[in-house]
């Protein structure tokens, strides 16, 4: 009698123990720790309190604050345009075009390959004088720009070239929400004599809403995040002129100011969860009220 | 096709080989050229063409730096796939099965792990204190609690499809829940393996920032940071840089072509149910 009233559940919790181990040990273990380092002169000899300095130089400094502001400019400028783009593109290639899977297939490479190498390519080809975009504008008459040597440009050619490497992601997560939309709305919209134009607005953008969603918050985080790709192209430069929070964390890490560049971890980590949690609650809102 | 769809094609096509395919020529060719041709920067075929020599002294360079880092690599590549496979298929499989504050908990903080950026340098310090920091261990241990939210996640998702009517008659058979699991349940969740190893893999083998951090040294080099320690090595000659993005790029390409499929399921899982 008593071994039926203790009857185990044939979905035991400890399923759960050697991935959350790892992922304990080795992501939450140092996430929650971060919040205390970040409030100690911290280097690889020792970890002293110093309350909220780390945080008051990050935010009293230029350069730290450069990198802070150019995080954010990086982040929705990235994110806007992959957007925008990724949904023309899908609405392009979902139209029945000439060599529409060939053409999916270019424009989805870019993902797939090392983003250092697409970051050391592009920084040729940008090069000041010799490079051949520049060779390419002389070509038609036009002056030679400074795309990564200007410092008012460099971290927007950063952010072109992310675009570049990204927005194939972001049209192949709209293809898969556009064939979700069943024919019969824009069947019913053109009996209702509905434009083109008309259709795009009214059943295509509200529709799509989902993909939208993913596409933001993706594009969004790993805007915020961005290391590897500013790193081959500019290091930061010129001067910190394209520097943002990621670049910082990894030179003051460099430099032996552990305690500056945890702080820099956590002000990415509030930044993040501050912007995405509240859009995707909203965006995700919308959705279920269209 | 109508007149206007194979128009806007062509059109399409020609746009996507300036945009998309010239940058891709570009290094092609200069992988193909000599030191100082390659050096002009410019877009033009090469003078003369030196492919395999090019090759060979790209491999050879620094004591065959790169075949040591593609043995590093694929290393940290299946060790981290089998452990993320195996112990993210468990989560995936309790949380979907057994509805609970408990199992709730526990997804939304692998789903945090999507969103949250690693701590780096308390993870260094981790590491050191447990003698894991520059040891390709280390690294396995690291990518797989990177990885594990995705994971869950698509496990979570793909076994919501299967019935529950599968596990009640084995249970009623007698198994044990572990049989359960790697006896009925794991055989059926192949599809969405496959999806995962390859989505993780690709991301693991081009990851070049977390190997920078915590796999510094010489023998210790993985695929992405050839280009950055090549980059110093050989200021000039940008054609031996070029072969080497070129010979790391390989890979990736290869399981592009053969699961395309996987990939687009992959990436896009989301997308749909939002």
């Amino acid at each position: 009698m008593a071994a039926t009233s203790r009857r185990r559940s044939p979905y035991p919790y400890w399923f759960v123990l050697p991935a959350g181990a790892i992922f304990t040990v080795f992501f939450l273990v140092p996430t929650v720790s971060s919040f205390y380092f970040s409030l100690t002169y911290w280097d690889p000899f020792e970890a002293r309190f110093a309350g909220w300095d780390n945080y008051i130089q990050f935010f009293s400094e230029p350069y730290l604050v450069r990198g802070t502001v150019n995080t954010l400019i990086f982040a929705f400028l990235t994110s806007g345009l992959k957007t925008v783009l990724g949904l023309l593109l899908a609405v392009l290639l979902t139209s029945g075009l000439l060599g529409q899977s060939f053409l999916r297939s270019v424009v989805f490479f870019p993902v797939l390959v090392s983003t250092i190498g697409v970051g050391i390519l592009f920084k040729e080809m940008m090069h000041p004088t010799d490079g051949a975009m520049n060779l390419g504008l002389a070509a038609l008459g036009l002056p030679k720009i400074g795309f990564l040597t200007d410092p008012s440009l460099a971290l927007f050619s950063v952010a072109m070239v992310d675009v570049w490497r990204g927005v194939g992601l972001a049209t192949l997560i709209y293809i898969a929400g556009l064939a979700t939309i069943g024919d019969e709305y824009y069947e019913a919209a053109r009996i209702d004599g509905a434009t083109r134009w008309q259709q795009f607005w009214r059943v295509t953008v509200p529709l799509v809403r989902p993909a939208t969603t993913t596409v933001v918050i993706l594009s969004l985080i790993g805007g915020l995040r961005l290391f590897d790709l500013i790193w081959a192209m500019t290091g930061g430069g010129p001067g910190f002129s394209s520097d943002v929070l990621a670049s910082v964390i990894y030179k003051q890490y460099q430099a032996g100011f552990w305690g500056l560049s945890t702080a820099g971890n956590v002000i990415l980590f509030l930044m993040i969860a501050l912007l995405v949690a509240p859009l995707a609650w909203w965006l995700n809102r919308r959705a279920i009220d269209a | 096709m109508t007149r206007r769809q194979t128009l806007l094609g062509l059109l399409a096509l020609g746009g996507a080989f300036v945009i998309f395919v010239i940058p891709f020529l570009f290094v092609l060719l200069n992988a193909m050229k000599t030191a100082q041709d390659a050096s002009q920067l410019d877009f033009s075929l090469p003078e003369r063409w030196v492919f395999w020599q090019n090759l060979v002294t790209t491999i050879q360079t620094r004591d065959y730096a790169l075949l040591l880092a593609y043995w590093n690599s694929i290393v940290i590549t299946v060790g981290a796939m089998t452990l993320l496979v195996i112990t993210g298929a468990m989560v995936g499989y309790i949380v979907q099965r057994r509805p609970s504050p408990v199992t709730r908990i526990v997804y939304m903080v692998a789903l945090s792990g999507l969103m949250i950026p690693p701590a780096v340098v308390p993870t260094i310090w981790l590491l050191q204190s447990i003698g894991l920091f520059k040891t390709l261990n280390g690294m396995i241990l690291i990518q797989c609690a990177y990885g594990m939210g995705f994971t869950v996640l698509l496990y979570r998702s793909f076994i919501a499809t299967i019935p529950r009517e599968l596990d009640e008659a084995a249970i009623i058979d007698g198994a044990k829940p572990w049989q359960v699991f790697f006896k009925v349940v794991l055989p059926l969740l192949k599809p969405v393996t496959l999806t995962i190893i390859v989505v993780q893999s690709i991301t693991i083998f081009n990851d070049f920032t977390h190997p920078l951090y915590y796999l510094p040294g010489r023998e210790n080099i993985t695929v992405q940071l050839t280009l950055y320690n090549f980059q110093s090595q050989f200021v000039t000659q940008m054609n031996l840089l070029f072969m080497n993005i070129l010979l790391i790029t390989i890979p990736p390409l290869i399981v592009f072509i053969f699961f395309n499929r996987q990939i687009v399921a992959g990436m896009t899982s989301g997308a749909v149910k939002g």
